[in-house]
């Protein structure tokens, strides 16, 4: 059952009207499909997610051609907007984290900024409140392609002997220590990282959705002629603004930490340890 | 084999709050060492903040695999 249809099923339930709460399940995470259809023999489904994503990509395309479309030295308007972000991830991500070399992978973790934070702001924006990046398929797709960058251009920048060995083996351990160490560094470093790097946005999100949805639930639940159903109605609404506000704090701390993470990787690569 | 303890209900829930209680005390020092780097050297801000966040990140991770994994195996 999608999303939409459990929660229509259950609005005629209200507190003392005989029904029990109706939690929200992990199934409101799954939504009917709106179009299908087949090119080469395979089936596309477009669903609301999906729909979510192309929007996102327009609305960062979009934003960011207007404000550098017509660049001058002096900024003014929109530009400063688009200049400001520039300069966030440039400075604040790129430099601080691979130095030197920092500027060349700036144009790709500035699109993972903001890409990701316009699909986690989805969230809370009326008619979409849904985040894309709640779909586990989206965060892991971003990880894997960071993963496919960082591990390749290590190799082709320390050659492959010396990336493995800076990897694997961290310095000054006792010898007898790398039967320990290596095969936990492994783990950690290449094989746990992009599961690691992608659930941390995927649940971050899965979760935020999941406690709006909770409250709100509760809010049309809780509201029935009687002073403990108004009361906490009121207060569950409360808590529903509260948290929207929340959300809109994490889903900006998430963007940074993915892009973050994303450059702490490539570091790996580019600078040897 | 007789049963000697049994724990029903929802088991998910128990779950997430014992995978809290490490990244809990986790995040608790991070940003109270945070902080307190902050106050002793204010001009190291900027880094600080950052190796904060990442520090707390990293540490949140576990928390949020305990949340989801009663979705992922739970029923």
């Amino acid at each position: 059952m999608s999303g939409s249809a459990l929660l229509a099923s259950d609005a005629s339930c209200h507190l003392n009207s005989g029904c029990g709460f109706p939690a929200p399940d992990a199934t409101i995470f799954n939504y009917d499909t709106l179009v299908e259809f087949d090119i080469a023999g395979l089936t596309f489904h477009i669903t609301k997610p999906m729909i979510l994503l192309w929007i996102a990509v327009a609305v960062v395309v979009v934003f960011f051609v207007l404000a550098f479309r017509k660049a001058v030295i002096v900024p003014r308007g929109i530009q400063n907007i688009g200049e400001y972000g520039y300069l966030f991830v440039r400075d604040g991500i790129a430099r601080d984290t691979i130095g030197k070399q920092g500027d060349q992978f700036v144009p790709l973790l500035f699109s993972f900024f903001f890409f990701v934070w316009v699909l986690n702001f989805m969230s809370i924006v009326p008619f979409a409140q849904f985040p894309v990046t709640s779909r586990f398929a989206i965060p892991l797709a971003f990880a894997v392609l960071v993963y496919l960058l960082w591990v390749p251009l290590g190799v082709k920048r320390q050659g492959a002997g010396a990336f493995f060995k800076g990897m694997t083996m961290p310095p000054d351990v006792p010898k007898a220590m790398y039967v320990l160490l290596i095969p936990i560094e492994i783990l950690s470093n290449f094989i746990v990282r992009p599961f690691t790097h992608s659930v941390r946005l995927f649940a971050n999100m899965f979760a935020g959705h999941m406690l709006i949805v909770t409250f709100s639930v509760a809010t049309w639940y809780l509201l029935s002629p009687s002073v403990i159903g108004i009361l906490g109605s009121a207060a569950s609404f409360t808590v529903t603004v509260g948290l929207t506000a929340f959300e809109m704090l994490i889903q900006a701390l998430q963007a940074y930490v993915f892009t973050l993470l994303a450059a702490v990787y490539i570091n790996d690569a580019v600078n040897a340890h | 084999m007789s049963l000697l303890a049994e724990v029903t209900g929802s088991l998910g829930s128990i779950g997430y709050g014992l995978a809290a209680i490490g990244p809990g005390i986790g995040v608790g020092i991070i940003f109270g060492q945070g902080v307190q780097a902050i106050a002793r050297q204010p001009e190291a801000y900027g880094v600080i903040r950052q190796n904060m966040i990442l520090g707390f990140a990293l540490t949140e991770a576990l928390a949020l695999i305990g949340f989801v994994a009663p979705f992922v195996y739970g029923k």
